[in-house]
């Protein structure tokens, strides 16, 4: 792949199994988290839930789920969509690990967060 | 002619109760306030209330203002004319006026009666006793809650929805409650004997003394009642008797008026009276025969009334199956139609479990269902009542009806295939009994409940994983399905309760191993079912399972509460509420130093410091804790506060040192984990400045002793506190304290706070383990004590010293 615009976030231990924690840089202006599912997957997502903003990243995860943690909206890590009976989305943002380093695609130079 | 001054014709309302306004409201709907101006007369000097609601007001559920449901501006805005407190004394048919009690006359040109209903009153002696209410209006409630603020005894005489919530009422408000019914059975007219004894054997359980087949002699007393006596003898004395034997329509005034009345007020499906200019509504009407004292079909009145005034002539009012519920907490009651089968080709279908304590009979006639009783479980009650109302064929359904919907409807088997089953499979792993055992001991001792096929066999009486089989083949053997059950989330088939008894019976220690001995169906569970099992491990094996903090609300993973911004609050333990300069001035400093946007004092006598980032969250309690100061657990399903008032170290009126008894009771429990978060208050006197009466253990002290009150809640549903016990040592205070919270802790389901677990169980279950069982008090105490040998470190201290620091930190972006 091309290295353009993929940034190193750390390595995969630094993300506790079935834990996320946020970058310090934005995207697009809008938070982003890092998830580690129970069986080493990795995800990531604008930490904001389509319902009233809550921090994803500090929610329970579940399987390839978050649980919201302000209203218990749950929203699937694959593709950021609420499950139903819920609606709405939240944008992913692609992610890669190599030799133990995650990577995000970060298109926009974050700004400091 | 009036019609040449004022456009609008008069509408007079006789009446300012549901029925009455209701049909205001609707003919406001259909523009009616253009056609008519419309004054209305109300005996009680209230604005319009919801008298259903009385039940909820007694038993302190709701407040008086909850249950208005027009306010006296709502009158004003939309020009109607309210006189409350002045009754109609007359009306005058020739001339189209009325005449209220002080003297005003106006004039109509329609008129609605809605005069209601009075209570039945016997002719027994002492009647008029002071002491002696209905429950009929506020002000009976009124006179009810002052006796239950003044006195102790209380006797309702009547055994129908209303007694039952009148004396279900007062038993919360505090009184000891007998009731008094003239039948055998309670609400005979809506319940079958089965299901009626087992109301009756739950309300017993509550607290409620019950003297059935119990005719009223007199009421007797001097100057104030003193006591019923019954006609077999028996005497119950009382200091308020409420009386709630039924109600009669009240036409005193339609008759007065020479209406066409029966047992109400004539009315036709129009609802006119048999005179066209006048109408009638509710409880004071009597329509093809019938007499009405529930309130869906008054709604049914109101709208078709409505029409008629509004000129639209072709509403009918019919009257159609109806279906009762009681009012009161953890107790379901469902009744519609048909009691019992009234002729030979009528059928009944019951399922009845008294260890569930569930009861479901329908009553088939020509493939239609005409009636259903439910106790325990009434999920299915309106549907029932629809397919009543619907004259729906059910013969397809006939064998799965009495199991619900859900089951009916799916139409799909129920259950492993028994019949197909050898009879050496085994069912009950524990105790190694087959599916031949159990079928043989149903057939040969005619088992009918599960509690049976556990005490002959023993199937399913230690782990309980079973439990569900046996249940199933229980009812394949006696011709039954197996019904539906709550399960603690999709995850999984097992109740909350076998989940626990599973735990310690199979001594699962890990959540893994949960899983994979109940069978669940996702490989790590769910947001639900994972902080539900790590309570239910963490309080079974206290010292040996580890904490999962990734099952945990984010609340208790990061100890302290996230807010809607997502930042955090931060509340410091203040031991019973007590502070010093030098703390005070430790939390100014971090306000200052974090520049924190808010500082809030809690309602348990803490102080909150709200708007943390969560990055800064170790450096606070680094800085708290140098000043002495340890979480204050605000954020956990565990202890939060102890509340206190100053008590006799300087109150006047203190009988005992509540403050200091707060700080012993707060060092004893601080840091337990329990199923839902828990808070306790101790108040020095009866006067309870703390507020010890809606907590979930309440201390209030009283000369020479202590009261400890359980049970309480402050929340969406209010609900005091019922008094477990009165000790004379603080010592024991600790103790039973200790012992109630532990049996919380191993008992209640995940989520429960304490006041819906008491209403569950019931006081006296709670009673016998803790205060009449020395040996199981000193057990459970025991146990709380060795719990908190591993719960009692401060998980802010933790923190500061480097624990979970990647918790508090972002990712470093390369």
């Amino acid at each position: 792949m091309s290295t353009a615009n993929w940034n190193k976030v750390g390595r995969l231990e630094s993300i506790p199994v079935r834990g996320a924690r946020r970058l310090c840089s934005l995207y697009f202006g809008r938070p982003v988290a890092v998830f580690r599912t129970g069986d080493d997957q990795i995800f990531a997502l604008v930490d904001e839930c389509p319902h009233k903003k809550g921090p994803l990243s500090e929610g329970i995860i579940a399987g390839d789920t978050v649980a919201c943690p302000l209203h218990g909206m749950v929203i699937g890590l694959q593709d950021g969509v609420a499950v139903a009976p819920d609606e709405g989305a939240v944008k992913t943002v692609p992610v890669s690990v190599i030799e133990g380093e995650v990577y995000l695609h970060l298109p926009e130079p974050g700004a400091p967060g | 002619m009036t019609m040449e001054r004022n456009p609008l014709m008069r509408l007079v309302v006789i009446g300012n109760g549901m029925a009455a306004m209701r049909t205001v409201e609707e003919l406001l709907q259909r523009d009616g306030g253009a056609l008519y101006s419309i004054t209305v007369f109300g005996a009680e000097p209230h604005p319009n209330y919801n008298r259903i609601m009385l039940s909820c007001v007694l038993a302190g559920d709701k407040s008086f203002d909850e249950t208005v449901i027009n306010t006296r501006e709502w009158y004003a805005q939309n020009g109607i004319t309210l006189f409350s407190g002045d009754p109609v004394a007359a009306v005058d048919r020739e001339a189209k006026t009325v005449t209220s009690q002080s003297g005003r006359v106006v004039a109509y040109d329609k008129l609605l009666i809605a005069t209601g209903s009075r209570p039945l009153a016997p002719s027994i002696p002492g009647l008029g006793l002071p002491g002696v209410c209905a429950f009929r209006d506020i002000n009976d409630v009124e006179t009810m809650l002052e006796a239950a603020r003044t006195k102790s005894r209380a006797v309702v005489i009547g055994g129908g929805l209303l007694g039952l919530e009148a004396a279900w009422g007062l038993k919360q408000r505090g009184m000891s409650v007998a009731l008094v019914h003239l039948m055998p059975t309670l609400m005979e007219r809506q319940l079958d004997v089965p299901a009626a004894q087992m109301l009756q054997k739950a309300l017993d359980r509550r607290g409620i003394s019950f003297f059935t087949s119990g005719q009223t002699e007199s009421i007797t007393g001097d100057g104030h009642v003193e006591g019923v006596q019954l006609g077999d003898g028996r005497y119950i004395p009382a200091d308020l008797v409420v009386l709630a034997i039924g109600i009669r329509p009240n036409i005193d005034l339609a008759k007065a008026a020479g209406l066409q009345i029966g047992r109400g007020i004539t009315v036709f499906d129009d609802m006119r009276t048999s005179d066209p200019a006048i109408f009638a509504v509710g409880e004071c009407v009597e329509h093809r025969g019938q007499v009405f004292g529930l309130v869906a079909p008054l709604w049914d009145q109101a709208k078709v009334c409505a029409s008629h005034l509004a000129g639209e002539a072709t509403a009918a009012f019919a009257s159609k199956a109806l279906a009762t519920s009681l009012k009161i907490t953890g107790i379901d009651v469902f009744s519609a139609g048909a009691l019992t089968a009234a002729d030979p080709d009528d059928d009944e279908i019951t399922l009845r479990d008294d260890a569930r304590g569930i009861y479901k009979k329908v009553v088939l006639r020509e493939g239609k269902l005409v009636g259903a009783v439910l106790y325990g479980d009434v999920t299915d009650g309106q549907w029932y009542l629809q397919l009543m109302r619907d004259k729906q064929d059910v013969s397809v359904w006939r064998e799965r009806l009495v199991f619900g919907r859900a089951i009916a409807e799916t139409g799909k088997p129920v259950g492993p295939d028994f019949a197909a089953m050898p009879d050496d499979t085994q069912i009950c792993g524990c105790n190694g009994v087959s599916k031949g055992t159990i079928c043989k001991a149903v057939r040969e001792k005619n088992l009918t409940t599960l509690a049976d096929v556990r005490a002959h066999t023993k199937a399913s009486a230690s782990c309980g994983q079973c439990t569900g089989q046996v249940e199933a083949l229980l009812a394949f053997v006696t011709g039954g399905v197996k019904t539906a059950k709550k399960t603690i989330c999709a995850c999984t088939d097992q109740s909350h309760d076998e989940v626990r008894a599973a735990i310690v019976g199979k001594r699962l220690k890990t959540m893994a191993a949960v899983r994979a001995a109940l069978g669940w169906k996702t490989p790590e569970g769910c947001q639900k079912c994972r902080p539900a099992l790590n309570y239910y491990l963490l309080c079974a094996w206290p010292g040996e399972y580890v904490d999962d903090l990734r099952s945990r609300f984010v609340n208790e993973r990061v100890h302290a509460n996230i807010q809607k911004d997502g930042t955090y609050s931060v509340i410091p333990r203040m031991w019973g509420g007590v502070t010093t300069a030098a703390e005070l001035r430790a939390i100014a400093d971090v306000a200052d130093k974090y520049a924190v946007p808010t500082v809030k004092v809690t309602g348990g006598q803490r102080i909150d410091l709200l708007g943390i980032k969560k990055d800064d969250l170790p450096s606070v309690w680094r800085d708290l804790n140098r000043a002495g100061m340890v979480s204050g657990h605000a954020y956990a399903k565990g202890l939060r506060t102890v509340k206190t008032c100053v008590g006799s170290e300087w109150c006047r009126f203190g009988t005992q040192d509540s403050t200091g008894l707060g700080i012993k009771l707060e060092k004893l429990c601080w840091g337990s984990w329990t199923p839902h978060k828990v808070k306790l208050a101790v108040s020095g006197c009866p006067r309870n400045c703390a507020e010890a009466t809606i907590k979930d253990v309440g201390i209030v002290c009283v000369e020479g002793g202590f009261d400890i009150m359980i049970g309480g809640n402050g929340g969406i549903e209010v609900r005091v506190t019922d008094k477990l016990a009165r000790v004379a040592t603080e010592g024991e205070v600790l103790e039973i304290t200790a012992a109630f919270l532990q049996m919380y802790r191993e008992e209640a389901h995940y989520l429960e706070r304490t006041a819906p677990w008491v209403a569950r169980i019931g006081l006296e279950a709670i009673r016998r383990r803790v205060i009449d069982d020395r040996t199981e008090r000193q057990a459970l105490f025991d146990r709380f004590l060795y719990s908190q040998k591993f719960a009692q470190t401060d998980p802010w201290a933790e923190r500061v010293a480097g624990s979970e620091a990647h918790e508090f930190a972002p990712l470093e972006e390369v």
